[in-house]
């Protein structure tokens, strides 16, 4: 790397069990999250709109989805669901409650997801593997038919769908068709770096550590104490809680309206395919992994016509599928850690460089 | 009181009022169920072979679909078209186990799973990319599968049975017929059995994995063919059919995932609850409700039977 560690000693636990040891890495850190608040100053409503807020959203709902199947080991495919429940929640809450700061109601939103998440996390504790994904799916099902056939989830619109009011944050419009992408970004960012604060604290203690027993092997976990129940619905209340988040984000603070299409399995595995892609059991991963599954579609339908090759916009989303489906199996294959791990490894053939080791 | 009523009497009133609607809803249950079963029999063929639970049995059923259409459209008649349809099912059996399965043996049931999403998605963009992405009409004169219906006079009324499904009942049973002889009888399918049973020790005694996992998958490509027929026949051949086909997950979770019965008794339970759950009680709240019917089924099954009804149970150590 083009920084050396040489002379940086730690001298406390406190710094021992740091997540950032080194004094650059700070820095670095400092510098990107001060970049990303930069960037409202671009004025480019593509880039700040159509790429990075859905890139944070998604983020959120990969972290989420981490915590569930990185973190835990239980592997979830209702992440659509969830994340619908808590945009659903949102816009019932706002025009039930239009008083009250979207902020808080799209934070709260997140509860009523993990309430739900609770109750179709229960079987977990006599299922596991493939049974609990067949348990989830049984959510996702369920509660897209619920965003349908419930009239009162969407104030009986006639069009079946949920559309965003104007709310203000400040006396400046946040959400709604008046917000600017700047505002909606910058509210984003905030929500999704403090969020990415909290689970990186929660992940790194000793809840953290319970979940990872129970994922290495949850009956030896339960021999060393750690009661399974209330660990692995804390895991799915807390992913839960980060999906609906996102969801609700995702149709406050950038769709502006939604169906319950929105939220079809589909999304699930889009989600799913970023954390594994990413690296399971990391929030770096979880960046990079909703970047690159979300980047690509974009990427593939801007860069070839610059070579002057005409792309279809169906054959680009076909392309993409084929895309994602071999870069999954490939990353199985080659580094089942994902993303993160590759970032791992190459981090640290740059601290030794030019030795070997 | 009233809803008390409209839940656990007035369904029952009806069944008995008119039992040739009954007759009706059961038939149609079954053959719905007959499908799944198919579908989850593809499932279980590569369970008990190799441990890998293949999420992409649903797309192999609409790419053989597709392919066979495709093949027939490109002017191949339908036979050729039939025949060329097994050989890609063999090739994609093969390219499966060169690309998939060699490089991840031996690495947790869980990261094979998810493999075989990124199988699905690969064959939901390969598939669409080639044949496109609106839905077909399948073949079925070509292939002499009968059409028209079938009228009885039964339970004081009239009971209607498509031909079409009369057929399918026969090739499905065929099938399976075929399917457990050659499990039990032949020198593969004993291989077959001793691979599902240890792969270390069916390797000591000399059978090739690769080999077994090969024919397994195109054993599974074939029932994948065979329902894409069938399934084709009765609707149209589209990728509608992927997400209809998670249903045979539900199935499993009945039956168990290493029971052929299991598969066959669980597919009918979930067909026929769904049709008489969907006509009797659906219109109560709103209707729609076999999307997701089978699946909280199967969720309920789960917290009483972890193991399914045929399944078997699973003694965990450390």
């Amino acid at each position: 790397m083009f920084y050396r560690e040489v002379g940086q000693y730690k001298t406390s636990y406190a710094a021992d069990q740091a997540i950032f040891p080194i004094m650059q890495d700070r820095i670095g850190m400092v510098v990107i999250i001060l970049g990303a608040y930069a960037l409202t100053f671009t004025n480019n409503d593509f880039l700040l709109n159509a790429m990075m807020t859905p890139f944070l959203i998604f983020t959120l709902a990969a972290i989420g989805l981490n915590i569930l199947t990185g973190y835990t080991g239980l592997l979830s495919l209702g992440t659509g669901a969830f994340m619908g429940v808590g945009a659903y929640a949102c816009y019932k809450l706002t025009t039930l409650f239009p008083g009250v700061n979207i902020i808080i109601w799209i934070l709260a939103s997140g509860f009523f997801s993990a309430l739900v998440g609770v109750i179709f996390g229960l079987p977990s504790l006599r299922i596991k593997g493939f049974y609990l994904a067949v348990a989830t799916l049984a959510a996702q099902f369920f509660l897209e038919w619920c965003f349908i056939r419930i009239p009162w989830l969407y104030n009986y619109n006639t069009s079946a769908a949920i559309e965003v009011p104007t709310r203000t944050l400040f006396g400046i419009p946040v959400t709604g068709a008046t917000a600017t992408a700047e505002t909606r970004y910058l509210v984003v960012l905030t929500i999704v770096i403090a969020m990415t604060w909290i689970a990186s604290n929660i992940v790194h203690g000793r809840v953290g550590r319970m979940w990872m027993a129970v994922r290495d092997m949850d009956i030896a976990a339960e021999l060393i104490g750690i009661r399974l129940l209330p660990t692995k619905l804390l895991a799915f209340a807390v992913s839960s809680f980060y999906c609906g988040v996102a969801g609700a984000m995702m149709v406050f603070l950038w769709y502006g309206g939604a169906e319950s299409t929105v939220f079809s399995i589909n999304q699930s595995f889009f989600v799913l395919f970023m954390v594994i892609i990413g690296g399971l059991g990391s929030l770096l991963g979880s960046y990079l992994g909703a970047g690159l599954i979300f980047m690509l579609p974009i990427i593939l339908r801007l860069v070839p016509p610059r070579f002057g090759i005409p792309v279809h916009a169906a054959t680009v989303e076909h392309i993409t599928f084929m895309i994602v489906g071999a870069l999954i199996v490939f990353f199985l294959i080659v580094e089942p850690h994902g993303l993160a791990r590759l970032w791992q490894i190459a981090k640290q053939k740059l601290r030794v460089w030019p030795f070997p080791y | 009181m009233d809803i008390l009523y409209k839940i656990l009497i007035d369904p029952f009133m009806q069944m008995f009022g008119a039992p040739d609607l009954l007759v009706q809803t059961l038939w149609e249950g079954l053959v719905g169920g007959m499908l799944y079963a198919l579908i989850a029999l593809g499932f279980v063929l590569i369970f008990k072979a190799s441990g890998v639970f293949n999420f992409a049995q649903g797309i192999m059923v609409v790419f053989a679909a597709l392919s066979l259409v495709g093949l027939h459209a490109a002017g191949i008649p339908a036979f050729a078209a039939l025949a060329l349809t097994v050989v890609v099912m063999l090739a994609l059996a093969w390219s499966v186990e060169r690309a998939v399965l060699r490089p991840l043996v031996n690495q947790p049931d869980i990261i094979l799973f998810m493999a075989t999403f990124g199988l699905t998605y690969f064959l939901i963009g390969f598939g669409e990319l080639i044949f496109g992405g609106d839905p077909k009409v399948m073949i079925t004169e070509e292939l002499f599968l009968p059409k028209g219906r079938i009228n009885i006079a039964a339970f004081g009324g009239m009971v209607s049975l498509q031909k079409l499904d009369i057929a399918a009942a026969i090739i499905a049973t065929t099938m399976v017929v075929v399917l457990s002889v050659f499990f039990s009888k032949t020198r593969i399918g004993r291989a077959l059995r001793a691979v599902a049973d240890s792969h270390k020790a069916a390797l000591s005694v000399g059978i090739s994995l690769e080999q077994i996992w090969v024919i397994v998958w195109f054993a599974a490509g074939l029932v994948a063919l065979v329902t894409g027929i069938m399934w084709g026949a009765r609707s149209d051949v589209s990728f509608a059919l992927e997400i209809i086909a998670l249903k045979a997950l539900p199935v499993l979770i009945l039956g168990g995932f290493t029971s052929i019965p299991g598969a066959i008794v669980g597919g009918l339970i979930i067909g026929v609850g769904e049709k008489i759950a969907e006509f009797y009680w659906g219109p109560l709240i709103g209707g729609g409700t076999d999307s997701w019917f089978a699946f909280v089924i199967a969720l309920i099954f789960l917290l009483f039977w972890p193991h399914g009804l045929f399944g078997e149970k699973i003694i965990e150590r450390i």
